[in-house]
């Protein structure tokens, strides 16, 4: 392992990370504070709650998700393809690295920004409501596991993008639609049956499902089942890289 | 001599179909200086993508001091030092920040002196807090070059270094290509200037249609380009070249109007006064002479039409 390569890297786009550190921790706070004036104070004093939770702490694992996923991607897409665009990814080419060590400092770099802001948005949030973690430990796996496996979903849409608009895009068509109807702000069983089973199909359920359990200790799917998606999630993603550097497919002709 | 790249019957088609290499053989000895010469497109960019791991080749095989660069790419690459041709600089980063990185990245542990010893070298010292986009164009080259450096390859690709430079740059780029060989650096450059290959380079290869058409020790081909052509054109025309003047190997031209006499310029002597006498000694009057000189222009443009024919 050439770990000086990895420390490189990370590093490097780490410092991008500190250069607009400001905007990088304004910018949660602020977006987490408005969720919780609409939701928690506005719409959530009507609602009552949801399987013995106040409505207003039960988003908050959903909230924490919503972010950590899309940081994640944006950041990892970002981080990858942006040395694409400038034309710097020769060096990353021409250099004694394999796909693990770029994998490990570019993904690594992202996932590390996407749990910061995670932890961030947990601590605004508990400025607002009253929040609660029965199994901390999980807690910190699901957030690592689902930090880890959005960013290297990122690096592959970075490296799959060939410009800025194909870079917006599945997170912005997939992505964001599939968390907000993740879970994130409600508890499937509040949907009608045959929504029940149709969102079963949506991976990012698990993901909130188990999360929120760490919390809260309710879910709604099995908290076994979404330890496997997230796994098997994780797992997809680095077969894919694995098979992009072997074949160079988008980055080396 | 010891060689330090070794090419083998390396060939690449790109997706599109288009065969940028078709078969080149090459060895570059350790510690010279080669410059690859070609007109745009000859495949030189290639040729030097595929060594460093830019591009994956077609077939055949590249190795460098042993280690094949696909195979044993670790190794290989860790040799390798490129400067590409365009100038690919992350805008918001630090000079030195940026070369610093480069040597983490080829494996190698921190190294601050290094880092300074280079950018003094290189004149960029005081530019080392600037960000890469605040520089000009040459001192963003310089940054590459410095990059390239950080890890201390022994084999230096420059790809085209001196495009788009202005005359003083060039030159200072040339004493640097010339300190580095100094220092035991094996230097491969791509150029389309003739000049440059003759101002630095120990041997010349011309590349072009993606084939390697001659590489020659630089010595030789400034003989052939010592050669200087004095043609003297005749009041008379004549059937055929004067006994007395055979000693000349004279070239009977333009239906007899004109002979034609090639000499070398850094000969003891060029001959061309005894040829003078001769002549007018044998009873020729002459209506003018002109000389040319061939030019490594001369002998690439040639190449490089056969190579297209």
């Amino acid at each position: 392992m050439n770990w000086a390569a990895v420390n490189a890297m990370y590093m490097s786009e780490m410092t991008r990370f500190f250069r607009t550190i400001a905007q990088s921790f304004i910018s949660p706070v602020i977006s987490t504070s408005l969720y919780f004036v609409v939701f928690g104070a506005a719409i959530g004093s009507r609602i009552d709650q949801v399987e013995g939770v106040s409505y207003g702490a039960f988003i908050v694992p959903g909230l924490i998700m919503l972010s950590v996923m899309t940081q994640a991607i944006t950041n990892a897409s970002f981080g990858i393809y942006f040395p694409k665009f400038i034309g710097t990814i020769y060096e990353l080419l021409s250099a004694p690295v394999n796909f693990l060590e770029i994998v490990l400092g570019f993904v690594g770099a992202a996932a590390t920004k996407a749990l910061f802001i995670g932890l961030v948005i947990l601590g605004t949030a508990a400025l607002f409501v009253d929040v609660q973690i029965q199994h901390p430990f999980a807690m910190m796996t699901f957030l690592l596991l689902t930090c880890l496996s959005f960013a290297l979903f990122g690096f592959i849409i970075g490296i799959w993008a060939q410009n800025f608009e194909q870079l917006q895009l599945i997170p912005l068509l997939v992505v964001t639609p599939l968390v907000f109807l993740g879970g994130s702000f409600y508890s499937i069983s509040m949907l009608p049956p045959i929504w029940q089973k149709i969102t079963l199909f949506n991976p990012v359920v698990y993901l909130i499902s188990g999360f929120r359990w760490s919390f809260f200790g309710v879910a709604d799917v099995p908290i076994g089942l979404s330890l496997l998606a997230i796994a098997g999630f994780t797992a997809l993603c680095l077969g894919l890289i694995w098979w992009i550097f072997r074949t160079g497919w988008r980055i080396r002709n | 001599m010891e060689t330090i790249v070794e090419i083998r019957d390396l060939k690449k088609t790109y997706a599109g179909g288009f065969e940028a290499l078709k078969g080149v053989n090459l060895s570059i000895n350790k510690g010279e200086i080669l410059a690859l010469l070609g007109p745009n497109g000859a495949g030189k960019t290639t040729l030097i993508s595929t060594i460093c791991g830019i591009t994956n080749p077609g077939a055949g095989s590249v190795t460098v001091n042993g280690h094949d660069v696909v195979s044993a790419y670790r190794d290989a690459r860790r040799l390798i030092g490129l400067v590409p041709q365009e100038i690919n600089l992350e805008p918001f980063t630090r000079v030195k920040d940026t070369v610093a990185y480069s040597r983490g990245l080829f494996g190698k542990p921190k190294d601050d002196a290094l880092i300074e010893r280079i950018l003094r070298q290189l004149s960029l010292w005081d530019k080392r807090m600037s960000r890469t986009f605040e520089l000009s164009g040459g001192m963003k080259r310089r940054v590459l070059i410095a990059k390239a450096l950080s890890h201390e390859p022994e084999v230096l690709f420059l790809d085209e270094p001196t495009a788009g430079v202005d005359v003083e740059l060039r030159k200072d780029m040339w004493d640097v290509v010339a300190g580095l060989k100094a220092q035991g650096t094996t230097i491969i450059l791509t150029t389309h200037y003739i000049e440059e290959a003759e101002a630095i380079a120990d041997r010349v290869g011309v590349i072009n249609g993606g084939q390697l058409l001659l590489v020659e020790e630089k010595a030789a081909l400034m003989k052939r380009l010592g050669q200087k052509v004095l043609q003297i054109d005749l009041q008379t025309g004549i059937a055929q070249v004067p006994e007395a003047l055979s000693e000349y190997d004279l070239e009977l031209i333009e239906g007899g109007q004109a002979l034609r006499y090639s000499y070398d310029t850094r000969g003891e002597r060029t001959g061309i006064t005894q040829l003078l006498s001769d002549l007018s000694a044998v009873g020729l009057n002459l209506k003018d002479i002109q000389t040319e000189q061939t030019s490594l222009e001369d002998i690439f443009v040639g190449l490089v039409k056969e190579g297209a024919a």
